[in-house]
C-alpha cells in the first residue's frame, strides 16, 4: 500500500473512531514513513534497485 | 543531617560508622517531606518499610556483616519497575498493577543491601520526555519549578538532586535516563542493551528499553550498575580512570546541527579543555544519522501499541490525551514499515560501530536544550522553533536503536543557570570501559561530585 493510500485509510478510520485529533499526527507519521521508504536503497534493502551495473547474465549468484 | 554529596561518600561514612543507615534514611525522608509536594518527584514513599530495612542494615553492619557500598543506602525506583507489594502506577490513571514480586533488578539491589525508599514519578508509561503528562502532578525542575526536569525518568533525577535518595533506577527507551540527567545536572547511564534485566518492568518498546542507574557521579552510577547486574558490589566496581590520553570522536554532522547557544558553548569548552589536557579528539560522521528519528518512530510506536492495545480497549479515557494519541498512532503502522525500520537498525548499528573504530568513545551533547517550560509544545533553538519531543530525543535515541552503552554527565550551567549535559557513547559490551572513560573526563574537567550545588543540606 502506498503512503498516500495508507494515510487516507488511517485518517478515515481515526475519524470513524472519534479521534479526529489523530489526523494531524498521522500526516506527520506519513511523511516519516515516506522518508523511511525512500531510504531503502541507502539502507541496502536487498531487493532495492541498485546503482551498480546490472548482472548481464541474469544470474543472481 | 547534611545529605552526603555522593553515594560513595555516604558509603564510606556508613562503613566508618560516622553515620548510620537509619540516620541517612530519616534525612532522605525529611527531604521528601519538605519538597515532594512542590516537585512531585515521588508517587509512593515507603517510609515505614525503608526505616525497617535501615534498622536491619544497621544491625547487620554492627554485627560485622557489611555487604558493600550499597549497604544501608536509600535508593528510589522509577514507578514503571515492580517492587513487591507496591502498586506499579506507571504515572497513569489507568489502574495500576500490584506487584507480587520485585523485578530482578530491584531484587539485586536489595541483595546488595540497598534500601528502597520509594517509587518515583515519570512521564506516563515512559512515553514522553518532559514528565508533565502524569496522573500524579507534573514533575518540576528543582532549579526552576516552571520548567520540566526532562523525562521520562524525571522524578528519579529530581530525587537525586534534592537529596531524597542517593541513587535512582530509571529506564531509557529513547533517552529517558540521559535526558533528565542532563537537564538536572546529574549522571545517568544507559548500559549496553540486554545487560540489565527488563523483566517485571512495564515495557514501552520491548526492543529499545533499557534499565539503568542515575546518581550524582560516575563512581556512584558504576556501583549501582554493578549491583543491578550482580546483586553485590565490591571495591573493584569503582571505575579506574585511565592515566593515558583518551581518543574520542565527535559525531559532527546531525548531532551538532541544532543546539541551544549554551549547549554549543559548553560543549565547545569541554572539548577544548580535554584537548588542552592532551586527549585526542577528532570529528567523525555516522552514516545515515539523519534517518534516526524515522527509524526510531517506526519501532517504538508499533511496539508500544502492541503492549497497550488491551489497556486502551478498556481504559482509553484514563490516559493523558497526548500519550493516548501516540499509542493509537502506533496501531496504524504497517508490518512492512516496522520490518523496514528493523533492517535499517542493523545498518545503523554497524555505522556506530564504525564510528567507534580506534577510539575510546564518542563524545556529543546529551540534550540540545535546557529543561523546557512545563507544557511547552515547541522551543526556540538557534532562531527556529523545534517540537519539544523531537529536539529532546535528537541526541540520544540513536543509541537505543543500536544498543551501544551511553552515559550523560554534567557539563556546566548555561547563562540561565540551568544545567547542560555531555554524552559519551562506548563500544557494545563495553559499559565498564565507558564508565572508566567517563570517570576520567569527569575528574579532569568537570569537577566530580555534587553537580547541582554540591552537598544538599
Amino acid at each position: 500500500m502506498d503512503v498516500a493510500n495508507w494515510l487516507a485509510r488511517a485518517s478515515e478510520d481515526a475519524e470513524a473512531r472519534g479521534l479526529p485529533q489523530l489526523k494531524t499526527l498521522l500526516e506527520t507519521l506519513a511523511r516519516s514513513t515516506q522518508a523511511l521508504r525512500d531510504a531503502d536503497a541507502e539502507f541496502g534493502h536487498p531487493a532495492a534497485p541498485s546503482s551498480e551495473p546490472a548482472d548481464t547474465n541474469g544470474d543472481s549468484r | 543531617m547534611v545529605i552526603p554529596a555522593s553515594l560513595v561518600e555516604a558509603a564510606q561514612r556508613i562503613e566508618g560508622r560516622e553515620i548510620s543507615p537509619v540516620e541517612l534514611t530519616n534525612a532522605c525522608l525529611e527531604r521528601i517531606a519538605a519538597r515532594n509536594d512542590a516537585l512531585h518527584a515521588f508517587i509512593t514513599v515507603l517510609a515505614d518499610q525503608a526505616l525497617a530495612e535501615a534498622k536491619r542494615a544497621e544491625k547487620e553492619i554492627a554485627n560485622g556483616k557489611y555487604r558493600g557500598a550499597l549497604h544501608g543506602i536509600p535508593v528510589s525506583i522509577k514507578d514503571l519497575i515492580d517492587v513487591a507489594g507496591v502498586p506499579t502506577t506507571c504515572g497513569s490513571a489507568v489502574p495500576a498493577r500490584r506487584a507480587l514480586y520485585d523485578a530482578p533488578v530491584v531484587a539485586n539491589l536489595r541483595r546488595a543491601g540497598a534500601i528502597i525508599i520509594g517509587k518515583t514519578n515519570l512521564h506516563e508509561f515512559a512515553f514522553g520526555t518532559t514528565s508533565d503528562e502524569t496522573a500524579f502532578g507534573p514533575v518540576r525542575h528543582p532549579l526552576d519549578p516552571a520548567r520540566s526536569p526532562g523525562g521520562s525518568s524525571g522524578g528519579a533525577a529530581v530525587a537525586i538532586v534534592e537529596g531524597m535518595c542517593l541513587g535512582s533506577l530509571g529506564t531509557d527507551t529513547g533517552g529517558s535516563i540521559r535526558i533528565p540527567s542532563a537537564a538536572c545536572g546529574i549522571t545517568g547511564l544507559k548500559p549496553t542493551v540486554g545487560e540489565i534485566s527488563c523483566d517485571e518492568v512495564v515495557p514501552l518498546s520491548t526492543t529499545l528499553d533499557h534499565v539503568g542507574p542515575m546518581a550524582r557521579t560516575v563512581d556512584d552510577a558504576a556501583l549501582l550498575y554493578a549491583a543491578m547486574r550482580e546483586g553485590k558490589v565490591d571495591a573493584s566496581d569503582r571505575p579506574v580512570a585511565p592515566d593515558c590520553a583518551l581518543w574520542l570522536s565527535v559525531p559532527a554532522p546531525y548531532f551538532l546541527d541544532k543546539l541551544d547557544a549554551d549547549v554549543r558553548r559548553l560543549f565547545g569548552d569541554a572539548r577544548a579543555a580535554l584537548e588542552r589536557a592532551g586527549h585526542g579528539i577528532q570529528d567523525v560522521a555516522i552514516a545515515h544519522a539523519e534517518r534516526t528519528a524515522d527509524v526510531y518512530l517506526h519501532i517504538v510506536l508499533p511496539e508500544a501499541a502492541w503492549y497497550h492495545a488491551p489497556l486502551l480497549a478498556v481504559h482509553a479515557q484514563r490516559y493523558s490525551p497526548g500519550v493516548r494519541l501516540r499509542l493509537e498512532m502506533g496501531g496504524y503502522i504497517l508490518a512492512e514499515d516496522y520490518a523496514r525500520a528493523m533492517h535499517a537498525r542493523t545498518v545503523l548499528r554497524r555505522a556506530v560501530d564504525r564510528a567507534l573504530e580506534g577510539v575510546d568513545a564518542l563524545m556529543l551533547p546529551a540534550l540540545a536544550i535546557a529543561g523546557p517550560p512545563i507544557g511547552a509544545a515547541s522551543v526556540g533553538v538557534e532562531g527556529g522553533m523545534e517540537p519539544v519531543r523531537g529536539i529532546m530525543l535528537r541526541l540520544t535515541q540513536l543509541f537505543n536503536i543500536t544498543g551501544h552503552p551511553a552515559i550523560a554527565i554534567p557539563c556546566g550551567r548555561g547563562r540561565d543557570g540551568l544545567p547542560r549535559g555531555l554524552q559519551l557513547v562506548g563500544h557494545r559490551g563495553g559499559t565498564e570501559r565507558l564508565l572508566a572513560v567517563a570517570a576520567a573526563i569527569e575528574r579532569q574537567m568537570i569537577g566530580g561530585a555534587g553537580s547541582v550545588g554540591g552537598g544538599v543540606g
